[in-house]
């Protein structure tokens, strides 16, 4: 094994999922150029939205679930990271109730902002829980869900004009 | 999943006319799924932003990523961010998922129970959260 190339684990996947006699997981495959929007200034002028799928919610929020939940939680940005919650099925999450910067880096894009890399952070981040085994779900009922939360925000006011997706 | 899931949003998001950057610790799935824009970080999974506690390492990664965005040009671009997670690649060899992610392994099956009832933190979450909803 090549120690500096990077872990493929869609093959550690296929074969784990054989050794188990598991069919093989299918995978999205989009090999057709993505879409492109392109940044309309500086990132220091720019105001970022936070989207996490680490699983986070507040207090008060019902948690996710762990069966393809395709939810979204409103975490407001102006709170600490230390009191975001963490769940998700599909990663040790010891390590992010510790810090949950570690999957949902609110406390550090409030620095950028403050130290002038980013123009602003977006007065809510989107939550949700990404571990959604249905390519079809996460395409058909979260996407549009998540496009619908930056757009509604955009629309009432809210300037976003790049969006910082973090997964697990 | 979670990487797969987070590029189908962020190719959903462009589409929509919304820049997007995805993090990404998985390579070869965000290369499957292509987003627009990426930055890789060659992190255990469920590290993204790095080592809880460490400021100035998520700091910098973060920085980086926003950096190698600005000057992205292609569509389906994943630049390394050369972030790396110590010297010794160790963790690499029993990195099969988030759970066995080659710093602290599962017992048995690597996979949670998907249960279909919110999974609170906190005993105390379940109750603010019910005392919320009624």
């Amino acid at each position: 094994m090549d120690e500096d190339a990077p872990v493929d684990y869609i093959a550690r996947t296929t074969e784990q999922y054989a050794s188990l006699g598991y069919e093989p997981y299918a995978w999205a495959r989009r090999p057709e150029t993505p879409p492109w929007t392109p940044l309309e200034r500086p990132l220091a002028e720019s105001t970022v939205v936070l989207i996490a799928s680490g699983g986070a919610y507040r207090e008060g929020q019902v948690a996710f679930h762990w069966k393809d939940d395709t939810g979204i939680r409103r975490i407001p940005t102006d709170q600490p990271a230390c009191d975001v919650r963490v769940t998700h099925f599909a990663y040790d999450l010891e390590p992010a109730r510790a810090d949950p910067n570690i999957v949902f880096p609110v406390d550090r894009l409030n620095e950028l902002v403050d130290e002038g890399v980013l123009g602003g952070l977006a007065p809510e981040a989107l939550a949700c829980m990404g571990g959604i085994y249905s390519v079809r779900r996460a395409e058909e009922v979260l996407a549009p869900a998540m496009v619908e939360a930056v757009t509604s925000a955009r629309a009432s006011g809210t300037d976003i004009d790049m969006a910082l997706l973090v997964p697990v | 999943m979670c990487h797969q899931t987070v590029g189908l949003v962020a190719r959903a998001l462009e589409a929509a006319g919304v820049p997007t950057l995805c993090l990404t610790a998985a390579h070869s799935i965000t290369a499957s799924v292509n987003p627009p824009r990426a930055a890789f970080v060659d992190l255990p999974l469920g590290y993204t932003v790095g080592r809880p506690g460490e400021r100035d390492f998520q700091y910098d990664l973060l920085r980086r990523a926003f950096s190698a965005a600005e000057s992205m040009t292609e569509p389906g671009t994943i630049a390394d961010l050369g972030v790396r997670w110590s010297d010794d690649q160790a963790w690499k060899a029993g990195a099969t998922s988030g759970l066995a992610n080659g710093v602290r392994s599962a017992e048995g099956d690597s996979r949670s129970q998907r249960v279909a009832e919110p999974q609170y933190q906190f005993e105390s979450d379940r109750a603010a959260a019910e005392a919320n909803t009624g």
